[in-house]
């Protein structure tokens, strides 16, 4: 098959999955924010009028809020024009992409070939001019390997789709549950979001049915340019189960700097979800310049009696993490887990945790965040355990460990506890230690160099939540860890 | 194998080793004695490459290389190996993966390939077998948690499997019980052979019964201040260092 043919075929493949995609790049709207431009988006997706009212709603909301970014994060960066950005893909021309890896930030191109991601692939990552069509070919394997998967998820009546299509092949699940569990105005980015979101996964498993294999955004290609404000939405109905992946090792580059994404996952009775997450996100240079802000809202309601929600994450990428999976446990016997890896090296900063709300009787559950902060990077720990007054016999446990490399970085820890049932076990415990300098030496009397020893005690001390990733995924994982560490040490 | 020439080390302006010389020949089993404080961990530490010492003055060759420009973990790659005193631990890292980190950096800096991790694995199972420990171990964090005598003999452990040439063992007896010594001294007797070396650090004679070593040092305030053979232990024994100051 010559490549035109090829190109040909992938060209059909996607679009028949994700209609517009041709289109966009004949037209995109212009930089900021209005009812028209939320209205061009919607008209874009061919969308229904209750989910273009949805979205006007939102921007309205938005609107009375637009000078009101949060700022209680303990993070710091310069202030964001909301009018200045294009709210509708708009592929750079070709004269503004990179003409070739050349012009990339030789960083980042150590790190892909430490990763081992083929050249094509890195080209694709960065951004660089025409690497789009290639990166189509790279992945077209996958394509058939996706569809494959499709099919055996279609017998099980697993919907895992992109969200546009969830939209119009199922209009009624999409309006149920949307806004659900993050409501439109809950929070400056979730407001934004709801009102100019691009594209996203939608997951609906059936009741009773077990996912027979962890769902990876990495098969659903659609990814190119809809990272700016992705909008997923998982439901696992009665007596379910899913594993989700979301995310890569590899450091993506996007010209778009802010990102704003909304996840929301609803585990009726007996259901479980586990969302697992790597988040590597292009950190800026060395001096924090051109690194991504990641302000995500992420949240999972625990709706039916005994259902679990399980978030694991491992954040090593951004400039600027802004980011707090949650659960509401509103079952009865309903459980609750964070496990979180954050590393800021070099200037970045991150400010991650996570919310348990225990509504429910005799809920539970369980927070381990390992903050690892390098270089001249900064990170919070802030997490809020909240028990309210129906939420007898509620347990909870909280471990918060942070870990410094050098003397010029920090780490904060920020929990909140409010307990308002007397019948309830709530405990918390925090430790912050340095790699000592007998722990280094013992390993490089071992044979073991200063920096690989560094990884080796840092992946020690996340193990409890790596042990929590899928099997490949945390071998990954602890190879990002690594690379991200490089240049922490000596 | 070992050649220190006119060492003087201070640690914060406090002289801790004062001109020692010291010859350790290949093959051969090399014993030193002295009181607490007398300097000894700074002497292992100083060989191994610890950073944080002042060296006002000497030399220290290895195969009569100066090894004062090698980071430590060259010199263990180089093979100087040292068992601690008081072995560190590190969370989350099972004892055999660790082992095996540190034999595969000391194989890439020789030049060799990857250990075959089955063989790996069989050969620390039948060496935990020997050492009278439970296998479960190897699956352990690092040290954490280990009892003293676990932690001594995790140290041996490493010692047979990294098999290095010049086996330095810093108060390896302290803490043991007498089943333990025993099983130390005869993994550390078995592995001693023409083509490797022992420097043999301890206050007891317990060890160096089972061990007998070739020569036989005694150290104070950071000197040596008698020298001799075996027969000097059972003379220290008996009359205290004292007898020697
Ligand atoms: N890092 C250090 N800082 C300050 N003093 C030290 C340090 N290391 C060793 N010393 C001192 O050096 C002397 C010798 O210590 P050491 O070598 O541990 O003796 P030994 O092993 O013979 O008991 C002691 O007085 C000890 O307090
Ligand atoms: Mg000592």
């Amino acid at each position: 098959m010559t490549t035109s043919e090829t190109a040909k075929i992938v060209e059909e493949a996607s679009e028949y999955k994700y209609g517009f995609t041709t289109d966009i790049e004949q037209e995109f709207a212009p930089k900021g924010l209005n009812h028209d431009i939320v209205k061009f988006i919607s008209k874009k997706k061919n969308e229904p009028q209750w989910l273009l009212d949805w979205r006007l709603n939102a921007f309205d909301m938005w609107k009375n809020r637009e000078h009101e970014m949060p700022e209680w994060a303990n993070l710091k960066y310069d202030s964001i024009d909301f009018q200045d950005i294009h709210y509708f893909a708009a592929p750079k021309s070709d004269e503004e992409k990179p003409k070739s890896l050349d012009e990339i930030d030789p960083e980042l191109l150590r790190a892909y070939n430490k990763l081992g991601i083929p050249l094509k692939e890195q080209e694709f990552l960065a951004g660089i001019k025409n690497s789009h069509k290639v990166a189509v070919d790279a992945v077209f394997d996958s394509v058939s390997v996706a569809t494959t998967f499709k099919d055996e998820l279609n017998k099980l009546g697993i919907i895992f789709c992109s969200f546009s299509e969830a939209v119009q092949n199922h209009p009624d699940l999409v309006k149920k549950y949307l806004g659900s569990v993050v409501p439109t105005n809950d929070n400056f980015f979730s407001n934004l979001n709801s009102a100019v979101f691009s594209d996203g996964s939608f997951v609906y498993i059936p009741p009773n049915v077990k996912c027979p294999m962890e769902l990876s955004t990495y098969f659903r290609i659609n990814a190119a340019n809809t990272g700016q404000f992705e909008r997923t939405l998982i439901i696992a109905d009665r007596g379910s189960y899913v594993s989700y992946l979301e995310g890569c090792t590899a450091p993506m580059r996007d010209e778009n700097q802010l990102h704003a994404a909304v996840v929301e996952l609803v585990a009726l009775e007996n259901a479980e979800i586990k969302y697992s997450t790597v988040q590597n996100w292009y950190p800026g240079d060395k001096n924090g310049k051109g690194g991504i802000y990641n302000f995500v809202t992420k949240r999972g309601t625990c709706l039916g009696d005994n259902s679990k929600i399980s978030w694991t994450q491992v954040e090593t990428g951004s400039a600027v993490t802004w980011k707090y999976p949650s659960v509401i446990l509103k079952g009865d016997n309903s459980k609750g887990e964070f496990y979180s890896v954050a590393l800021s090296n070099n200037m970045q900063q991150a400010d991650t945790g996570t919310k348990m709300i225990h509504l429910g009787k005799n809920t539970s559950s369980r927070i381990v965040s390992k903050g690892i902060s390098a270089g001249k990077g900064q990170q919070t720990y802030r997490g809020l355990v909240n028990v309210l007054p129906n939420a007898t016999n509620t347990k909870n446990f909280t471990q918060c460990d942070s870990l410094l490399i050098g003397n010029d970085c920090g780490a904060h820890t920020v929990p909140y506890i409010n307990v308002r049932n007397e019948l309830s076990d709530v405990a918390h415990e925090a430790t912050t230690s340095k790699i000592s300098e007998e722990q280094l030496y013992y390993c490089r009397q071992r044979g073991i160099n200063e920096e690989d020893a560094t990884a080796l005690i840092v992946n020690g001390f996340c193990r409890e939540v790596l042990k929590n990733l899928p099997m490949e995924f945390a071998v990954e994982a602890k190879k990002l860890l690594e690379l991200s560490l490089e240049g922490a040490v000596g | 194998m070992l050649e220190i020439k006119n060492l003087s080390v201070s640690v914060q302006n406090k002289t801790i080793i004062n001109s020692l010389n010291l010859k350790i020949e290949r093959g051969k089993k090399v014993a030193i004695m002295g009181p607490n404080g007398s300097g000894k961990s700074t002497l292992s530490n100083v060989i191994a490459g610890k950073q944080g010492y002042q060296i006002n003055d000497g030399q220290i060759f290895f195969n009569d290389i100066n090894i004062f420009d090698l980071d430590p973990e060259e010199r263990a790659a180089k093979g100087i190996y040292l068992a601690f005193q008081y072995p560190v631990e590190i969370p989350g890292i099972a004892n055999s993966s660790f082992l095996r980190t540190a034999l595969n950096s000391i194989r890439k800096y020789n030049g060799e390939k990857d250990l075959n991790t089955r063989e790996f694995l069989e050969e620390c199972k039948n060496l935990s077998k020997k050492l009278n420990l439970d296998t479960s171990f190897l699956s352990r964090d690092l040290n954490t948690g280990f009892s003293g005598g676990e932690k001594k003999k995790n140290e041996i452990f490493h010692m047979l499997m990294i098999k290095p040439k010049l086996c330095i063992l810093d108060e390896i007896d302290s803490g043991l019980d007498i089943d333990a010594l025993k099983v130390i001294s005869d993994g550390v007797s078995e592995y001693s052979n023409e083509n490797n070396s022992l420097l043999i650090i301890t206050h007891y004679q317990r060890l160096l019964e089972y061990i007998k070593p070739d020569e036989v040092h005694i150290f104070n305030e950071g000197k040596i201040i008698k020298s001799g053979d075996y027969s000097l232990v059972e003379k220290l024994e008996e009359k205290g260092y004292q007898e020697f100051v």
